[in-house]
């Protein structure tokens, strides 16, 4: 009885453990998120370059800013970085609705949570709860998910305007494609400028998303 | 494909070795005789690229063609080099040169491809650069010339010889699509200087530097020629 008591104990924690219920970022999370932020700085930077040879609005991005000193180098570092972008972002979807990640951390959300959280935050009376996204968060991290998956398909629609033409056709031709894309990026990277502003702003949010962390009081957010 | 299979082999332990820095501003393909580690690596995966390209190419799926009221006005020049120094070639005196697995290796004549039955197309160029204009060429088939001097289509590329210095070489499937052309005529006339006079190929499938101008030999081969902005480190298949 008391062996089956034990048993029933050890059973738990290890399902916890395993669960990574402690844990604040499990290690998937972490090395898909660092994985991502080189592919993505590294998209960011090649297009950067890629817009400057046959810009479409009249500026350019500062050559200093931009990855591969000239158009065909920025063009090969784009699509060997796509590679890793791809079969990450798409790890990360499947890890994210089969461990239960979406459904916990990024659902429920609705528009009335939103306007609650973006009105407390703006008077700074919104706290960071370990672990927690609040509603601004949760729409955040959606719409950065939905842009990625948007710059995708758009950049597959200027890559192969003619073979993936039914893509092509559904963003609406090869320039309004370009276009498109070009507002993902836009998106993203204002997405990325929030993101590194709140870390400058709550330090203490990165050691975790590093080495993993533990929540304060094991089963208080379980 | 074995030629990429080998280069994959000979580049593996090194692009692992190169791991996860792929964030290294400082290679540029800027010197093609000495490749560094980066270049390695994006050669690798450029060659990986062509693979999918080629898995992707559907050679019944057409280029989309425009009415004549959205052709371009004017039309763009582009090249390495300034409009004025495009190369004057002399129509009468030109010939296309015939090298590799072809049967009939008689050089051909600017009148004798203008017997040949013609075809016209109004596609749009998409350049490497972003850009894109809408033209009008007209010409010989390629797959129809191909047949006509018994090349070997079971060989795995056509290359091509410019009167610039210029040279690219295409897949054989895509020298197969029935959208390309060996053009004559730009917009309702021959060809002039800066626009590939007397002959280029026009190859609405791919990008604008794979459309080689005012072309001297034509090689058909199972070597791998590659391409002069190819050889500087644009992807060598560069569908469209």
């Amino acid at each position: 009885m008391q062996g089956m008591e034990m048993d029933a104990t050890l059973h738990t924690e290890a399902q916890e453990r395993q669960a990574g219920a402690k844990v604040i970022h499990p290690w998937p999370l972490r090395l898909m998120h660092w994985l991502n932020a080189v592919a993505i700085i590294t998209l960011i930077g090649s297009g950067w370059q890629i817009y400057n040879a046959s810009p479409f609005l009249p500026f350019i991005f500062p050559h200093w800013a931009t990855i591969g000193e000239w158009l065909g180098a920025a063009i090969a570092w784009h699509l060997a970085a796509i590679w890793l972008l791809m079969l990450n972002g798409l790890a990360y979807l499947v890890w994210g609705f089969a461990s239960g990640h979406f459904k916990h951390k990024l659902w429920p959300l609705s528009p009335r949570a939103v306007l609650h959280d973006a009105w407390a935050a703006i008077r700074f009376k919104l706290p960071h709860e370990v672990g927690v996204y609040n509603a601004v968060q949760r729409l955040l991290y959606i719409g950065v998910i939905a842009l990625g998956i948007v710059a995708v398909l758009t950049g597959l629609a200027v890559w192969k305007p003619v073979q993936l033409w039914p893509l092509s056709d559904l963003f609406g031709g090869f320039f309004i494609s370009r276009v498109i894309h070009f507002i993902a990026m836009t998106g993203i990277v204002l997405f990325i400028a929030v993101h590194v502003l709140l870390v400058a702003l709550v330090p203490r949010v990165l050691p975790p998303m590093i080495i993993g962390g533990r929540f304060p009081e094991s089963g208080k957010h379980q | 494909m074995t030629r990429f299979n080998a280069q994959r082999r000979r580049l593996f332990g090194r692009a692992l070795a190169f791991g996860a820095v792929t964030l290294l501003p400082a290679c540029n393909y800027d010197d093609p005789d000495h490749p560094d580690l980066a270049d390695d690596f994006l050669r690798l995966m450029s060659g990986w690229n062509n693979e999918v390209q080629e898995a992707l190419f559907d050679p019944n799926t057409l280029a989309p063609t425009f009415k004549p009221s959205q052709i371009t006005r004017p039309a763009r020049f582009n090249a390495f080099y300034d409009i004025s120094q495009a190369p004057q070639v002399d129509p009468s005196t030109w010939r296309l040169e015939l090298a590799g697995l072809i049967g009939d290796k008689q050089a051909w004549s600017l009148g004798q491809l203008r017997a040949l039955p013609q075809e016209s197309q109004i596609t749009r160029f998409i350049c490497v650069e972003g850009w894109r204009v809408i033209g009008q060429w007209s010409g010989v088939p390629l797959r129809q010339f191909l047949r006509a001097v018994s090349a070997d289509t079971r060989a795995r590329y056509v290359s091509f010889k410019c009167a610039d210095g210029y040279y690219t070489s295409i897949d054989m499937e895509s020298a197969l699509h029935p959208q390309t052309i060996l053009a004559l005529d730009f917009l309702g006339a021959p060809l002039t200087a800066p626009f590939g006079a007397p002959v280029r190929l026009r190859i609405p499938t791919k990008l604008g530097f794979k459309n080689p101008k005012s072309i001297v030999a034509m090689e058909v081969t199972n070597q791998w020629t590659g391409g002069y902005w190819e050889r500087q480190g644009y992807n060598w298949f560069s569908g469209s």
